[in-house]
């Protein structure tokens, strides 16, 4: 009882501490927004061009987050059951 | 209240060699192949060249659309791949909206994801060989210093990996959080008019105010613009990643 009651405590403090990861993509993210717009403060008529570049940008800042994200499910959904069957 | 967040459901199994498991994900996405084959074998019926009509003015300015997305990000000599990112997208697209019908998204598996990503990755590579040559290829990994190579493998095996698991995460992120929100939507609902006594409070428990629109405000956001910005995302890398492939 009490390794499964460790088993489950570790995974949930994984899947919680994983989500850390949110952190990064957050701030570059904003960062990247804030920086676009202040590129179509100056130059408006590049506005098209700046939105899409500013979305590829933050789709990549984004991909550790989503590394966090899956790592965070994969602790929950999937850890869990697999390091029971173990014991 | 149950919150069940599961992966495709299997849904039956063909006995072939030691059993080939078909799950939601591959019936969904059959189904959404065929909608888009049928929608194209029906907006490109009796096309005219004089009074066209509404539909044939909506396909040319898709058609359009996904040329300009093209030739903006590849160039003229790309021209031939508009079938290609365009078929991606659409597929992307509808797959992931199909959440909204209830079906299972076949983008929130990562087969799916990792599937489209290995056609991508599989080009990337033809494109890198045909210009550089085998030993080009090779020598490219050893970009600044040979020290660096295993790192540059790494680096190129996880161009799919990434392109994979950021759509597939993005999906599944969306899908999560709107199972939670709808979850506590519930709770809260109970906690708003149980308190009541006897039957009215029974009876105002029972019926979903909370859950009716609230949910749609995050499924605009997660759904709609999710979906379109994956696609849109995915389409962008893979043209990007094919065309630099040349260089």
């Amino acid at each position: 009882m009490m390794e499964r009651a460790i088993v489950l405590m570790g995974c949930a403090i994984g899947a919680g501490l994983a989500l850390i990861a949110g952190i990064g993509p957050g701030i570059g993210e904003g960062y990247a927004a804030g920086k676009a717009l202040e590129a179509m403060a100056r130059q408006p008529e590049m506005k098209g061009e700046l939105t899409s570049s500013m979305l590829l940008g933050i789709a990549c800042a984004e991909t550790t987050g989503i590394y966090g994200f899956v790592t965070g499910l994969l602790l929950i959904f999937v850890a869990p059951n697999m390091f029971l069957g173990m014991l | 209240m149950d919150i069940s967040v599961t992966g495709a459901k299997i849904l039956f199994e063909i006995p072939v060699l030691g059993g080939i498991k078909i799950s939601e994900t591959l019936v969904n996405t059959w189904l959404v192949m065929i909608v888009l084959t049928g929608l194209c074998i029906w907006l490109t019926r009796d096309l005219k060249i004089k009074n066209i009509s509404k539909k044939q003015a909506i396909v040319e300015k898709l058609v359009t659309m996904a040329e300009n997305l093209v030739r903006e990000n590849m160039g003229e000599k790309w021209m031939h791949y508009v079938p290609f990112i365009s078929a991606l997208m659409a597929l992307s697209v509808c797959s992931s909206l199909s959440g909204l019908l209830g079906l299972w998204a076949p983008t929130g598996d990562i087969s799916t994801t990792m599937a489209w990503a290995i056609v991508v990755f599989v080009q990337i590579t033809y494109f890198k060989l045909k210009t550089n040559g085998f030993g080009g290829y090779m020598k490219g990994f050893c970009d600044p210093i040979f020290v660096m190579a295993p790192f540059n493998m790494l680096g190129e095996v996880f161009t799919p990996v990434s392109m994979a698991f950021r759509h597939f995460g993005n999906i599944v992120s969306g899908g999560v959080i709107t199972t939670l929100i709808y979850g506590a939507l519930t709770v809260a609902n109970h906690a708003l008019f149980g308190w009541l006594p006897g039957i009215v409070g029974e009876f105002l428990a029972g019926v979903p105010f909370l859950t009716v629109g609230i949910p749609a405000v995050f499924s605009l956001y997660f759904d709609w613009f999710g979906s379109a910005m994956q696609a849109f995302i995915f389409a962008m890398l893979s043209m990007m990643y094919i065309s630099t492939a040349t260089d």
